[in-house]
């Protein structure tokens, strides 16, 4: 219950600080849309398998949408897209990367994310290489829409999204499956003996972890109207992952809470420290694994539990 | 045909002789530490950046080799000892996603540090390369440096390594520490020796392997980047803590690699992740690696 009051908390802030300053609606819509990446990632580290390579299904949605362009209209029918052909991808990729743990999960994710990396660099006739795609920009839900109102309309949309498939996740990981996913972290062959089989499992939140980058890759494409190869690089794969555990992997809240600071620390680091904006991000990020284990979330919860006991 | 053939293969050799150094490092912290070094392409990019800088101080080409060694030398008993001393000794017990983590964080730091240090201008310092000339092979003429230095360097260093771990008492402690950490503590091991002195051999392999490599490239912003991802395909592809295995994984890799270069060049980087997913769809402990028993 207090985590409900939380999101629709975070949700209201999110509206009045894009409200307030107009040039977050566009730093927070990129970072809902990390944040729904990173919904998908953190349910693979439920199952304590890291993904070093879910740049490729963010990018798969991004180029979706950026090659369906031409073709289509409406920025709702494009996200679609974006989420269907990351989830093609995923379930040609998963099911071989779903046989393997740890270590070899995490490289087989990055070796695939390279091979689509320089594929995207290299077809220069197809992607254009690095100058990448510019996106014209669509209609929303058959509105033709400038300036102001476009990046409200994408931000509700990501907000919109953010919020059902946090709820729905939510809900997949209270279900047999979504619970089994923390057995194939501590136990895995216990898992076999019960019957259930633990590549199933774990290929099934795989499927949706790139559905969910899909989604936020063909977000990111609308927001920002231009897609780039460096969508699929490997570093943009450890910002995922770093995002995850910067939020913390224990409420579907985590990871958008992640996400926004993330993005906020990123602008204004980038602003005031433009050679050094990846180490304060790097010292941030071994603060909170040094310090809080649990990530944002878990601070969160400490603050509601000391709370709690007063009230 | 012959002539390409013959220059594909000599590009082969001299790359997978850098790839080896930096690969094997890896290889060998994870074996022991069980940390895969996201921040090892750092210590090679670091170790290119001190090289050239020597080089430049040095003046004269013939110190410039004297340069390469002290480059190595000094970023792996200075980085070597601080990052697992200061960092990794304080993640031992916790989850493997974090401890990747802390690297992938270091990696971060360390690839501003490089930007704040040297700036983001291309260097170019080929001293060493002009010092050893050129040699003639089969009708095509190929700078010393890369034809038998770096081969030769990368083979002395896997020669003294499996001596090292092979014959000394630091290294038969390392391989014990490697197969069981509790055994090893029980008998005597001081295994927080291990984890220092093997972390400061790696750290310095990798920094070798930069300073080799700095002078037939311009080093820029992001060399150790494309460094790490490569290395960490031959890791895999031949079997976490695998040595002799990864000498031939980065020369089956350099070569595939340097064929991909001048007969598919839009292959060339996606080449050894094709090859690593193969090798790994048909032995998943990859082409070394023997499978681990399930401890249930």
């Amino acid at each position: 219950m207090a985590h409900r009051l939380l999101v629709a908390a975070a949700a209201a802030l999110l509206l009045l600080l894009a409200t307030a300053q107009p040039w977050l609606r566009f730093v927070l819509t990129i970072a809902l849309s990390t944040g729904l990446a990173v919904l998908g990632i953190m349910m693979l580290l439920r199952a304590g398998q890291v993904s070093f390579g879910h740049a490729l299904y963010v990018a798969a949605g991004a180029y979706t949408v950026a090659f369906l362009r031409p073709h289509s209209g409406e920025a709702l029918f494009l996200v679609l897209a974006g989420a269907v052909v990351a989830t093609g991808i995923g379930l040609l990729v998963g099911l071989f990367v779903t046989r393997y743990r740890d270590i070899f999960f995490g490289m087989l994710n990055l070796a695939f994310s390279m091979v689509a990396w320089s594929l995207l660099e290299k077809l220069y006739a197809l992607t254009r290489g690095t100058d990448g795609i510019r996106v014209a920009r669509p209609e929303v839900a058959g509105l033709a829409l400038e300036g102001p109102a476009y990046e409200w309309a994408l931000l509700l949309l990501a907000l919109a999204l953010a919020l059902t498939s946090g709820g729905l996740v939510a809900r997949y990981l209270r279900t047999p499956a979504g619970e089994a996913l923390g057995a194939v972290k501590t136990r895995e062959t216990r898992l076999e003996f019960a019957g259930i089989s633990a590549r199933r499992v774990l290929l099934q939140a795989y499927l949706v972890s790139a559905f969910l980058a899909g989604v936020g890759g063909a977000i990111a494409a609308l927001a920002t109207l231009h897609v780039t190869p460096l969508l699929a690089y490997w570093t943009h794969s450890g910002e995922l992952v770093f995002v995850a555990i910067l939020g913390g992997t224990g409420h579907v809240l985590g990871p958008f809470l992640g996400a926004v600071v993330f993005e906020l620390v990123r602008v204004y680091a980038a602003a005031s420290f433009p050679d050094a904006w990846q180490m304060i991000l790097g010292l941030v990020l071994l603060g909170i694994i040094l310090a809080a284990t649990r990530g944002l979330v878990g601070l969160v919860d400490d603050l509601l539990a000391r709370f709690g006991r007063r009230a | 045909m012959g002539l390409l053939l013959l220059l594909a293969v000599l590009d082969g050799l001299a790359y997978a002789g850098q790839l080896f150094m930096v690969a094997v490092g890896l290889t060998l912290v994870f074996g022991v530490l069980k940390i895969l070094n996201v921040a090892h392409g750092s210590l090679f990019a670091i170790g290119a950046y001190v090289a050239a800088t020597l080089i430049g101080w040095f003046g004269a080409e013939e110190l410039s080799l004297l340069a390469l060694a002290i480059a190595a030398l000094a970023v792996g008993a200075l980085f070597g000892p601080a990052i697992e001393r200061g960092l990794l000794a304080r993640i031992y017990d916790k989850e493997h996603v974090l401890q990747l983590l802390v690297t992938f964080a270091l990696f971060m730091i360390l690839e501003d540090l490089q930007k704040l240090l040297w700036g983001v201008q291309p260097r170019f310092e080929d001293a060493p390369v002009r010092l050893l000339g050129q040699v003639e092979v089969g009708g095509i003429f190929y700078t010393a440096y890369q034809l038998l230095l770096l081969p030769g360097v990368a083979l002395v260093a896997l020669l003294l390594l499996v001596w090292f771990l092979r014959r000394t008492l630091l290294g038969r402690s390392i391989v014990a520490v490697t197969h069981d950490r509790e055994a090893a503590v029980a008998i005597g091991i001081d295994a927080r020796f291990v984890y220092l002195s093997t972390f400061t051999i790696g750290a310095g392999l990798a920094a070798l392997g930069g300073a080799l490599a700095a002078p037939t490239t311009s080093l820029v912003p992001g060399v150790g980047v494309q460094m790490i991802v490569l290395s960490f395909a031959v890791v895999a592809t031949a079997g976490l803590g695998q040595i002799e295995g990864a000498a031939v994984t980065a020369l089956l890799i350099g070569l595939a690699r340097s064929l991909a270069v001048y007969f598919a060049p839009e292959l060339e980087v996606v080449v050894p992740y094709l090859l690593m997913v193969a090798v790994l769809l048909v032995r998943p402990a990859g082409l070394f690696g023997r499978r681990e028993l399930r401890r249930v």
